[in-house]
């Protein structure tokens, strides 16, 4: 395998990175929107929140990201040459990238908090309304630490196919781990070495995430423990 | 001097009426005891006096401070106008449950720091020293501080939750049914914390299936059935002449103590 290659191929590990991580925190946000959205007596937000996550999660991921790179600008340019403007829409294939991954991640995120905040027992924040604690002392003190531990199964699931997802932007020209060794691997003719190594760095990903996600699961189960035995 | 004051509560769930217009006053070192059987609408009725659960009409004043309520446009159930007022009036009046509610995830001295610290702004080193005593006044070892609620017995988390209710030095104390979901064996740890309590003058509401407690350490009893007040007066006087043919009912079905 030549050297030159396999450094261009890791050194893109960084964008893969990057992108997986702008991403993870805006699925985030979306998820935790949507899940008080899904929970909230407001029937316009439930219904929102609903129709965008089986939206979403109905769509395959590909066609989510082509809808959003190519659809979605040619859709504006569209209005914007019918409002007469002098000036072409363009999104930056990173940007689309990381928001389309967002968009259908926070829909899965969604659902994961949602189940989460479900699951915490109804007299922890009765307890802390009771004793007049604010509402956002109530989130960040009571339901948060408490969401942490029930939701990062799916959050682990979520982030692993996630990482691996990120792989999909290559074919929006974002030079990314998965381009690189595409490149590589038409260049030398060689697709096994090359589809191998990309195949372990997004492994490498994955094995530290969840020796570091089962960390902090460790910390977060402090004062349940006892009651699992 | 009135220490709370809730009149004419009703109360519906769907089309049931669960609470026909029930009121109750307190003054300073009142300990009373609401009983009935199940269904008879009086835990309904003490959440309905901290708002854990919203009533369809009625009034609540503490320390002489009315809460502001306010139709809510979809269901006509009444909320707090000023969720400030609120907060505040919450803090005056502190709750301990049946199934003691602590937070899992904080140790027990987090557990009665919380609210002092974050709701009455008490700084926190006062707040643990304040904690410390109560913990201690309710009988449990200080080494108890780092432990998780999981890691104590049901009466020590139910004295864990009055040490939390205590700290925050509260006007009136809500009981919901304190020893009902403990083993027999470990009621009267809890008891003989509350009777400290009611000998001490604190202000005190309690939800109780304890006859003894209701009737040697309460000031006045209410019979609850079915949403209405049945009977109510001073202990002695409802115990030994019961009027209504329900509270006979009611107290034949039990032991006398």
């Amino acid at each position: 395998m030549p050297g030159g290659y396999v450094g261009s191929i890791l050194a893109a590990g960084g964008v893969t990175l990057s992108l997986a991580f702008v991403s993870l925190l805006l699925a985030v946000l979306i998820g935790m929107a949507g899940a008080f959205a899904k929970l909230s007596s407001s029937r316009p937000l439930r219904m929102t929140a609903t129709v965008y996550t089986s939206f979403i999660r109905g769509i395959p991921d590909l066609v989510m990201m082509l809808l959003v790179f190519y659809s979605v600008p040619a859709l504006l340019n569209q209005w914007v040459q019918g409002m007469g403007w002098d000036m072409t829409i363009e999104f930056s294939p990173f940007g689309a990238g990381a928001a389309t991954l967002a968009l259908i991640f926070g829909a899965y995120m969604t659902e994961t908090f949602r189940g989460a905040l479900m699951n915490i027992p109804k007299g922890q924040l009765e307890a802390a309304q009771a004793y007049g604690l604010a509402r956002p002392r109530i989130f960040w003190r009571i339901l948060l630490p408490q969401m942490m531990r029930l939701a990062l199964p799916g959050f682990t699931n979520n982030w692993l196919v996630m990482t691996k997802a990120t792989a999909l932007v290559s074919l929006l020209g974002v030079q990314d781990v998965m381009f690189r060794a595409r490149g590589a691997a038409e260049a030398t003719g060689k697709p096994f070495s090359f589809y191998i190594l990309a195949g372990g760095f997004y492994l490498a990903i994955t094995a530290v995430s969840l020796f570091v996600l089962s960390r902090v699961a460790r910390r977060y189960e402090a004062g349940v423990k006892e009651l699992a035995r | 001097m009135q220490k709370l004051h809730v009149s004419d509560i009703h109360k519906r769930f769907g089309s049931v009426e669960v609470l026909k217009g029930i009121s109750l006053d307190a003054a300073a070192g009142d300990v009373i005891s609401i009983i009935g059987s199940s269904g008879s609408g009086k835990s309904t009725f003490l959440r309905c006096i901290n708002m854990l659960e919203r009533p369809n009409s009625g009034s609540i004043a503490v320390n002489g401070e009315a809460l502001e309520l306010t139709a809510d446009r979809r269901d006509g159930t009444l909320r707090a106008k000023n969720a400030a007022q609120l907060q505040r009036m919450r803090a005056r009046l502190s709750m301990v449950f049946q199934n003691f509610c602590l937070w899992s995830h904080m140790s027990v001295l987090d557990n009665v720091v919380e609210a002092p610290v974050s709701v009455l702004r008490v700084p926190r080193k006062e707040a643990v020293e304040r904690a410390k005593a109560n913990l201690g006044k309710v009988g449990l070892n200080l080494d108890v501080c780092d432990r998780y609620p999981s890691q104590l017995s049901g009466g020590q988390q139910q004295r864990v939750a009055i040490a939390r209710a205590l700290s925050m030095e509260p006007d009136v104390m809500l009981f919901d049914e304190p020893t009902s979901a403990l083993d027999p064996e470990l009621v009267g740890e809890v008891l003989r914390v509350m009777q400290a309590l009611a000998e001490e003058g604190r202000t005190m509401v309690v939800v109780t299936h304890e006859m003894a407690f209701a009737r040697h350490l309460s000031s006045k009893v209410m019979l609850l059935h079915a949403g209405r007040v049945e009977e109510e007066g001073a202990p002695a006087e409802l115990f030994d002449n019961p009027r209504s043919a329900r509270l006979q009912q009611f107290l034949s079905g039990r032991l006398q103590s």
